[in-house]
């Protein structure tokens, strides 16, 4: 994760658009300043940061599952819950699947675990909208090859 | 259309907390109920759950942004209906 640049998965471990799943990896900076205000003493991973980190989970399978034509906007959570601290350097595992493919909208549900234990789970609603300009496609296939996003799955898929 | 109404009325008003009794086919969705934008959203997930299918709401919009449609052909509630009966006697052909 870097939270200077709201990175919030480190690596794409496994694209299925078959199953239209996704898994990702995600390791919690040992120290960030945001850990010396949320809280002194005694440093937890924001949930706002956890539900975001599924966010782009869910985001990434989307744009696999369009073939890189829409970009997901965050729309709503529902059902969201955070069910255990999680701490600096703890190492993340992400899933996510699509419930829901609509016209202009996708919903996914996604979970993330923490040494095997669900720490956090939600519902997830996305608006699908084309790329808005050239430039914001190419940072995010420079962003996807920087996670390992596989591209190759998407002509395959 | 009665059926796909009492539906439809049934999923807006648990969708979006409103009264059922004030959903009528007449209504429009957008005008008359308030539903807004991110609300249609999980109407419309909820419709396509229901009747199987995929409602074109990219194309809507896009007729409507054209001028190539209204509103009113899309979002007053017995318009959808007759969409959504559509969509659904497409899928079975």
């Amino acid at each position: 994760m870097r939270f200077e640049y709201f990175q919030l998965i480190d690596r794409i471990v496994e694209l299925d658009l078959g199953n239209r799943t996704i898994r990702t990896q995600a390791t919690v900076p040992a120290a960030s300043t945001i850990f010396e205000g949320h809280f002194p003493g005694f440093p937890l991973m924001p949930g706002v940061l956890l539900l975001e980190s599924m966010a782009q989970t869910s985001g990434w399978l989307i744009i696999g599952i369009t073939g890189f034509t829409r970009m997901p906007f965050l729309a709503a959570f529902n059902q969201a819950k955070l069910r255990s601290f999680v701490k600096p350097g703890d190492t993340l595992e992400l899933t996510a699947a699509l419930a829901h493919e609509g016209s202009g909208f996708a919903r996914t549900t996604a979970e993330i675990r923490n040494g095997g234990k669900l720490a956090c789970n939600a519902e997830i609603t996305f608006r699908l909208v084309e790329f808005p300009n050239p430039e914001f496609r190419q940072h995010m296939e420079k962003a996807a090859a920087a996670l390992a996003f596989p591209m190759e799955s998407l002509a395959h898929g | 259309m009665s059926s796909t109404f009492d539906a439809v009325a049934n999923i807006i008003a648990e969708t979006c907390d409103i009264p059922r009794d004030t959903i009528k086919p007449e209504s429009h969705a957008i005008n008359d109920l308030g539903i807004d934008s991110l609300d249609f959203l999980d109407v419309a997930f909820a419709i396509d759950k229901a009747f199987g299918i995929k409602m074109p709401l990219e194309q809507w919009t896009q007729e409507v942004n054209e001028g190539t449609a209204t509103t009113e052909q899309y979002f007053v509630l017995k318009n959808l209906c007759a969409h959504i009966d559509a969509l659904v006697a497409a899928k079975g052909a």
